[in-house]
């Protein structure tokens, strides 16, 4: 127990003088989340649009107010005709169009049904519908308030986000990115730095000593640990202060499932450490294998939902996954353990299987 | 240059005898593109939800059938009231209650419209405006099917004029809506980003930390020779593992390639340079390993998340926006995108791909700058 | 252009407050084996560091193979070999791929490269198939044999050794030695560091570092002389122990 104290000690005054790669370890998750935190949004706004208005008039003039009035618009131009349309959304200068027949006001005055073209960008499914839906909301509407027509039954969807009434963009994201930086810089500084040892030879040294190699790989992870829940607490002050990501739950569950899934994410690591040969290879395994996977698997951006049943399964693996929906649920829902129990106990069972075979694989290498 | 030939057969030689790093090197982006893109979308296979009906009626029991009918909505569970439904939305049994009150059969014929409430799980965000349009889609739809079906309810109407808005909508470039069309070009610049990124940033600092480059630096090799000799290799192998890429693209995912691909491949070469050159400045800057793939790490993820592959740049705050026309990634991707699913030509990319141009030089002469055979 | 293979003239390197090379001067003639001795951290490597234009001097100056090694860094670089105290050669590459390289770089052209290879693998004594094998896989001794013979591909007019024979057995460094001195007999000169002391004998003359000074100059039996002691390990002794002047 003294030399796996010694060890640790070791480590940890190893990591401490090492000034740089200490900041990097503590700064870059909180530089990202504010980063992060700020810039990205899932909302859609500032719509570049052209109003095709062949024979203006007082009719047309007042949905065109209506849209340069709405902030999610912006009108790029209003045309005469649909001559450059093409070209403009190839060019991507313009996301929408709206194309107006002719002599709008006679038509409605007459009762004669209006024929009217949106086009929307949709190159992007999921911005090209919300984009659709925005546009056709203010044309039925200034249809409606225009010609009184013939109300048509209506079933109205009266719609509460719950946990999240006003879909905060950062609320939503702040938790994923928590997770997700989490994951990849802890395996990552776990994979380097035991490749490294073994790199310049001293692993050897460490192996003939008396320390067991599974203590050996405990000490190296310990300060680690010890770091990454700091680097946690850091994220968690930024997110609240900055973003006021509300914090429903326990602090202390979420502190604690926080240090669980660190061990998780350094166990990962080790793991894949014991297959990497060298400092490079540890380094592509554990950023180019894991950054992909962990972003689209884990519920971080595309929803869990959106997965096809074979590709679920797999994200049943990747352990972000499972602590994402811890967090966000400590967070954004106030859950408890009693709801958490089974996420909690997948990491649980993940964190022990990847210890138990990374530390088998060192000893196989070794032994 | 003679010695610029000596230098790249020479890495060569250590990447292809390298033999894991081989094999990663392209499986990692290739198994990658294969399997994740079927993730990369917001095309809900399924929502499970949880239905109160306090009306019992034909009509609301219309509903919940319209619900189960398309494959969108999966009803879990059907409770008599709303007790105890708060708990399915906490412990993710289902994403959404719908609750169809108890005057809703006769709202819908005395007054022509009737309210259904729909509880969302917001805690995911991007799915909830999903599953909200799919559930409004059915709601409008059962209202026009029931419009016409039964006459009863339009009794009441009075109408003033039969003039109708008929409002026809559009989607260009992606009529199917197929995810894949828009987001395979971005995982295939993501996927040779990480990878290029990756292996030059630490390229460098290897030699440095193994004590190879201080024998280097004794040579008459100059600055320059020795950064274009490191640039070279890896953009050579950069465009074999995105034409690997394409072609999976077209295959197995039918992309579109409505453009001439050659603009791609033009945007593409000018690209890497800046991308791998900036691994290789990275290199020049980091005295360890572990340093570079810090940095690496932290640049590639702001211009992942920043540079449109996962969320539209125009949503981005304004500064975000300045921020992103510095961000290599954003001006390629939209290269690829306005390209291949737009088709775009020539006017459309060459104001991106001049400024890609020039800022691969101006990284160039930051690294053969840094760099220094010297120490002062 | 002076008629020196090396020469320096009060050459200094600082490191913030610590000085590592102290106003050195000395001169090295062609065909000349010069030692270069003193303990760790006495300032050889530094030294040489400044003299091969890896390192730039805080002040001083020196001239290696006629030429400035502040102002024509460039020259001196093509006129120069050097074999660094750490093994430095590409251990993923084979010894025939290595040599190539740096015949490469130095402008040997292809003719010259295949023959060289052939005379360097025959004077270490390393056989066909040994030579295809990557360098991580041969043993240290054939190593720095090798490190030794890339430094001389391109026939430069000084070449310097730092610690070449560390770590090695005595037989390799009797064989070193006897390379050293044919590279001397053929015009070139040899700057070498060790802190084998009966290495020095071998050398033509000797410098001996003291906390970044030259301490003592000239050929061994002279030094021995000037201070009256039998061996130069006595020399030593009394120039580093504390309280003797140099």
């Amino acid at each position: 127990m003294k030399s796996f104290l010694g060890f640790v000690r070791k480590e940890a005054l190893h990591l401490l003088r090492d000034r740089q790669t200490l900041a990097i370890l503590l700064l870059l998750p909180v530089i990202q989340v504010l980063i992060f935190g700020f810039a990205v949004r899932t909302d859609v706004r500032e719509i570049a649009i052209v109003i095709v208005d062949p024979t203006p008039d007082l009719a047309t003039l007042e949905l065109r107010d209506r849209v340069a009035a709405s902030d999610r618009f912006r009108v790029v131009r209003v045309a005469p005709s649909t001559s450059q349309l093409d070209a403009q959304f190839r060019a991507s200068m313009v996301r929408q169009a709206l194309v107006l027949p002719r002599d709008v006001a006679r038509r409605i005055g007459r009762g004669d049904s209006l024929p009217v073209q949106l086009l929307t960008d949709g190159s992007d499914p999921n911005t090209g519908g919300i984009m659709q839906g925005y546009a056709t909301a203010i044309v039925q509407r200034w249809y409606a308030d225009l010609a009184p027509s013939r109300a048509s039954l209506q079933i109205q969807a009266l719609s509460r986000m719950r946990y999240n009434p006003t879909l905060e963009s950062s609320h939503l994201f702040v938790p994923g990115l928590i997770a997700f930086v989490l994951t990849i810089v802890s395996a990552m500084m776990t994979a380097i730095s035991i490749t490294r040892e073994k790199e310049t030879g001293t692993m050897e040294m460490l192996l003939v000593s008396p320390i067991r190699p599974a203590a050996i790989v405990a000490g190296k992870v310990t300060p680690y640990v010890a770091l990454g829940f700091l680097s946690v607490l850091l994220v968690l002050i930024v997110a609240r202060v900055v973003f006021e990501v509300p914090l429903r739950g326990s602090l202390a569950l979420l502190l604690a499932e926080s240090g669980l899934y660190i061990v998780t994410a350094l166990a990962l690591g080790i793991l894949i450490s014991t297959q990497a040969p060298t400092q490079r290879t540890a380094m592509i395994f554990a950023l180019a294998g894991l950054m992909m996977p962990t972003l689209l698997l884990s519920g971080f951006i595309f929803p869990l939902d959106s997965l096809p049943v074979w590709l679920r399964t797999i994200s049943y693996v990747v352990p972000a996954r499972w602590f994402l929906i811890v967090v966000r649920g400590i967070m954004i829902k106030g859950a408890g353990l009693a709801t958490l129990w089974q996420e909690t106990l997948v990491l649980v069972g993940m964190t022990t299987f990847l210890l138990l075979a990374g530390s088998r694989k060192l000893a196989i290498r070794l032994g | 240059m003679r010695i610029i030939f000596f230098l790249v057969r020479k890495e060569f030689l250590q990447i292809f005898r390298d033999h894991t790093t081989v094999v990663q090197i392209f499986m990692i982006p290739i198994v990658q593109l294969l399997v994740l893109s079927n993730a990369a979308t917001f095309d809900l296979k399924q929502t499970r939800v949880l239905v109160v009906d306090e009306d019992r009626t034909t009509v609301s029991a219309g509903l919940v059938q319209r619900l189960e009918a398309g494959r969108q909505f999966r009803v879990v569970r059907a409770e008599p009231t709303t007790t105890g439904v708060e708990h399915a939305l906490l412990d993710r049994e289902v994403t959404a209650t719908i609750h169809i009150p108890r005057d809703f059969e006769s709202d819908l014929v005395l007054h022509g419209r009737a309210p259904v409430q729909l509880v969302l799980n917001a805690e995911e965000g991007a799915a909830v405006g999903i599953v909200q349009s799919n559930a409004g889609a059915i709601l409008d739809s059962y209202a026009a099917e029931l419009e016409r079906s039964l006459p009863r309810l339009t009794r009441r109407q009075s109408v003033v004029g039969t003039a109708t808005l008929d409002l026809r909508t559009q989607r260009w470039f992606n009529p199917t809506r197929n995810y894949k069309h828009y987001m395979v070009p971005a995982l295939m610049v993501a996927l040779t980003t990480i990878i290029g990124l990756l292996l030059t940033a630490q390229n460098i600092t290897r030699e440095y930390e193994l004590g190879t480059l201080e024998q280097l630096n004794v040579t008459p090799m100059t600055k320059v020779q020795f950064i274009a000799a490191k640039l070279i290799p890896f953009w050579l192998l950069s465009l074999v593992i995105f034409s690997i890429g394409l072609t999976i693209g077209k295959l197995v995912f039918g992309i579109p390639m409505r453009g001439n691909l050659l603009l791609v491949y033009l945007a593409l070469m000018v690209y890497l340079v800046v991308v791998l050159g900036l691994g290789l400045w990275i290199s020049t800057i980091t005295r360890t390993q572990q340093q570079a793939m810090f940095v690496a790490f932290f640049v590639i993820l702001i211009f992942l998340l920043m540079g449109g592959l996962f969320t539209p740049v125009d949503s981005m705050p304004d500064w975000a926006q300045a921020v992103a026309q510095a961000n290599p990634v954003k001006h390629f991707v939209f290269i690829m995108r306005a390209v291949l699913v737009r088709g775009a030509g020539l006017e459309t990319v060459a104001a991106p791909i001049v400024g890609l141009a020039l800022a691969g030089m101006a990284v160039l002469a930051l690294a053969v700058n840094r760099y220094h055979k010297s120490t002062a | 252009m002076s008629e020196y293979a090396i020469e320096a003239q009060q050459l200094s390197r600082r490191f913030g407050k610590f000085t590592a090379v102290d106003a050195i001067s000395f001169q090295v003639r062609p065909g000349e084996v010069f030692g270069f001795l003193g303990a760790n951290g006495a300032g050889k490597t530094t030294a040489i560091r400044m003299l091969i234009g890896l390192l730039a001097p805080t002040s001083g100056s020196a001239r290696v193979a006629g030429y400035d090694i502040l102002t024509q860094a460039e020259q001196v670089r093509r006129r120069i070999g050097y074999m660094s105290q750490r093994f430095s050669l590409y251990e993923d590459l084979t010894v025939r791929e290595n040599i190539t390289l740096y015949g490469g770089i130095y402008g040997v052209s292809d003719q010259d490269i295949v023959r060289r290879t052939e005379e360097i693998l025959g004077r270490i004594g390393l056989s066909e198939p040994a030579s295809r094998e990557l360098v991580r896989d041969i043993p240290l001794g054939w190593k720095q044999q090798l490190a030794f013979c890339v430094a001389l591909l391109h026939r430069p007019g000084v070449v310097f050794l730092d610690e070449p024979t560390g770590g090695v057995d005595p037989i390799t460094r009797r064989r070193f030695w006897e390379l050293i001195y044919e590279t001397a007999a053929a015009g070139t000169s040899v700057l070498v560091t060790t802190h084998y002391l009966d290495e020095a004998e071998y050398c033509n003359r000797i410098s001996i570092m003291v906390n970044g000074a030259i301490a003592a100059m000239g050929a061994p039996a002279e030094v021995r002389t000037r201070f009256g002691a039998e061996t130069l390990d006595q020399v030593f002794l009394r120039l580093t122990r504390p309280g003797t002047a140099a």
